[in-house]
């Protein structure tokens, strides 16, 4: 027992001198998270939009007014001769343009349909996908106010929307950055950690000393533990503060969630630093097995049902993908722990194999 | 002059292949890379699981309830008999959205009925706002045109309007045409930022710095032959990455390669340059890590239009971002990729990385000097 308080006491003392990088480790997630949560969401709204209007018409500025009026789209050109179109689009000034035919009004008032177009950049597809939508329903709802009623009884959808009424995309992508953040923390300062010591050499003089393995990883990884804790609620707390993250679950399960999922971060740490010959590896390899899966495959920002099959298998082995039906669970739908057993167990599970690797690594040495 | 530059840059060469494990790294690194973002990435919404309730069961609830079935957007996982049941999905995630249909649905469109009972619910989880907004959004374009197909039938003219959308540079808004250009500029500046970071604070750590310094090489001299080196496996990478591209995902390359290559060696700079004025600041080699990817490169990526529209951001952040070279260098390889636009639409972008790179390594040379 002395011996592990001695390992952590010299881990601790280590981290106080450097003090870059204890800065990084607690007050740097909170900055982060403020930035992100503040700069990136997916609403999009005012899009650059050019008209082509041929008609000139009553008829035709009212579907103009129409986009604009949905407050998704901002008029910022208008084309008096056609190819001025793809100057617009090739150097993004417009995002979209509406080309309404000259016989736009004529067609509606003898009773047929007139035919619009709507030409859209598609280079980001993802923004491009919810414009398209947007552009379809503005038109939809125009077709109905300038014809007229039909005699048909229309069947409408009336969407309800729950945990997250206002669709704000800072809910969603918020507890995705604490999963981010928690992994970066987590993983890279215990997998440095260790391989500092052995690039100094001071490994061997640890290794002479009388205690076990077990003892030494254990008091490497307690204060990062204890570290990442404190840090992971910082940001917890100032995403309820800065960007209203309701708290509708039990702050018992949320530490549970979240605790489990940095014993395994940290494992995976710990796994890293008995491969790694360098600090340089190291880092380089915790970017691959840790930062990118938790960006990419968790679910953070691309949903997993829209994944090729065999991706969503290899999404299974990612503990970020837990931990965020965790913690979204926990505090957006507030599900307790007994909802949550399933992802708990799975992160659980996670921690217990990379730990039981690396102690089987680091004893064979 | 160039025998000294020459000898140091096969020094660095060497001290790569010493170290097969990072050299694996700069080569397997960007396949994974490039193969996760341009399967996972992707917003595009595909079999959204959903739940129905058939409160009707009529011919035309099923009618309607079969639309959503054959839509490859959506993914029938589940029936339930009554509303009430339609939480437990939604709570544990297994459905995202629920369609429920009003008993006397047909009866009320046949013959005319209450407005509530021509009405169907849908309900959605909002956790994840981004894609139940589109998902919600696909729901209601597939009840639009329920009702315009039943207009139809009745020999009425459901609308007025024929809205022809068309979208150019990626007509069927396939995600991976967006992404995996991109990664090119993301692959290039993770690996060359870092590698480059690592390049004086190392000696430094190590104690050759003294040595180097005791030789007749010059500032300038160091700066170049550590430049050069990382900066050939940075342009090997660009290579890698663009043929993956082109040949593997089916990326169109519509402008000219010569364009894009031009792109990256001047990027290149801006990433090297980066990396070296980080080295300049940085007193050990995890300092150096940790600063070159906390305040560097995930700032950049999260704010440089990788993922995140740029457009959407608020306009002070926006004003940050004309600071990052990363937003320049996706527009170009973007434009290349999907654009086919040349130097005559790109040269704002070129102007912006070269000043950009010339400015970062003019600060390194002059950190280092000062340290000298």
């Amino acid at each position: 027992m002395s011996g592990l308080w001695a390992v952590a006491l010299k881990e601790l003392r280590q981290i106080r001198r450097d003090r870059r990088s204890l800065l990084i480790l607690l007050f740097i997630p909170c900055f982060f998270l403020f930035l992100y949560g503040y700069a990136l969401n997916f609403d999009i709204r005012h899009v650059p939009l050019a008209v082509e209007d041929r008609d000139l018409t009553e008829e035709s500025r009212a579907l103009v007014a129409a986009f604009v009026r949905s407050t998704y789209f901002d008029q910022v050109a208008s084309i008096d001769r056609p190819e001025d179109m793809a100057a617009l689009l090739d150097t993004g000034r417009a995002r979209a343009v509406l080309v309404i035919p000259s016989d736009f009004s004529q067609r509606i008032r003898q009773g047929g349909v007139a035919e619009v177009q709507v030409v859209l950049d598609g280079e980001n597809a993802n923004s491009a996908t919810t414009v398209l939508g947007y552009a379809n329903a503005v038109l939809a709802d125009a077709s109905l106010r300038l014809g007229g009623q039909i005699r048909t009884p229309i069947v409408s959808a009336a969407p309800r929307i729950w945990y997250n009424p206002e669709l704000r995309s800072t809910l969603f992508l918020v507890p995705g950055l604490i999963a981010y953040l928690a992994t970066v923390m987590a993983v890279v300062s215990t997998a440095l950690s260790i391989v500092r010591e052995k690039e100094s050499g001071t490994i061997e003089q640890i290794r002479m000393a009388p205690i076990s393995t077990l003892t030494f990883v254990v008091g490497k990884t307690l204060p990062y533990l204890v570290l990442s804790q404190v840090s992971a609620f910082l940001v917890i707390l100032a995403a309820m503060a800065l960007f209203g993250l309701p708290m509708r679950g039990d702050w018992f399960t949320l530490g549970l969630v979240v605790a489990l999922f940095l014993v395994g971060a940290l494992g995976t740490g710990l796994l890293v630093s008995t491969i790694a010959p360098s600090q340089q590896v190291a880092f380089q390899a915790s970017m691959l097995i840790a930062f990118l899966p938790t960006l990419m495959l968790s679910g953070f920002i691309f949903p997993i049902a829209s994944m090729p099959l065999a991706l969503q298998y290899v999404t299974t082995i990612v503990p970020a993908k837990y931990f965020l039906i965790g913690l979204r669970g926990v505090v957006l739908k507030g599900l307790g722990a007994g909802d949550l057993l399933g992802p708990m167990a799975a992160m659980g599970a996670f921690a217990v194999v990379v730990l039981a690797l690396s102690a089987a690594r680091l004893a064979r040495r | 002059m160039r025998s000294r530059i020459a000898t140091l840059i096969w020094k660095e060469f060497e001290e790569l292949r010493q170290s097969p494990r990072l050299f694996g790294l700069l080569i397997v690194a960007p396949i994974l890379q490039l193969t996760m973002l341009g399967y996972a990435a992707t917003t595009d919404i595909r079999n959204v699981p959903i739940v129905v309730v058939d409160g009707d069961r009529s011919q035309l609830s099923r009618r309607l309830i079969e639309q959503f079935d054959a839509s490859t957007h959506f993914d029938i996982v589940a029936e339930e008999m009554a509303p009430s049941g339609v939480d437990e999905h939604l709570e544990h995630g297994r459905a995202w959205l629920a369609l429920v249909v009003p008993a006397g649905f047909q009866k009320a469109i046949e013959r005319g009925g209450p407005a509530s009972q021509t009405e169907v619910q849908i309900l959605a989880d909002g956790t994840d706002a981004n894609s139940s907004g589109v998902a919600l959004a696909y729901a209601g374009g597939l009840v639009s045109s329920f009702t315009a197909a039943l207009a139809a039938e009745r020999g009425e003219r459901p609308g007025v309007i024929d809205g022809r959308v068309r979208v150019w540079f990626n007509p069927e808004l396939v995600s991976k045409d967006f992404m995996v250009p991109g990664v090119l500029a993301l692959l290039l500046l993770v690996i060359t930022a870092n590698l480059s970071s690592m390049a004086i604070v190392r000696e430094r750590e190590l104690g050759t710095l003294e040595q180097l310094n005791v030789t007749p090489l010059s500032r300038g001299e160091l700066i170049l032959g550590k430049l050069l080196p990382y900066g050939l496996v940075g342009f090997v990478d660009v290579l890698l990455v663009v043929t993956v591209a082109v040949l593997w995902f089916e990326v169109p390359l519509r402008g000219s390669l010569v364009t894009l290559l031009a792109g990256s060696l001047t990027y290149l700079l801006c990433t090297l340059g980066l990396g070296l004025f980080v080295s300049t600041i940085s007193s050990t080699q995890q300092q150096a890590m940790m600063t070159t990817t906390f305040f560097f490169l995930v700032p950049m990526i999260y704010l440089s239009g990788f993922i995140f529209p740029i457009e959407n951001m608020p306009t002070p952040i926006q004003w940050m971002t004309t600071l990052i070279p990363l937003r320049y260098f996706l527009i170009i390889v973007r434009g290349v990729f999907l654009k086919g636009v040349g130097f005559d639409v790109l040269w704002p972008q070129f102007a912006a990385l070269g000043g950009w790179g010339l400015t970062v390594v003019a600060l390194a040379a002059l950190r280092s000097r000062k340290r000298a």
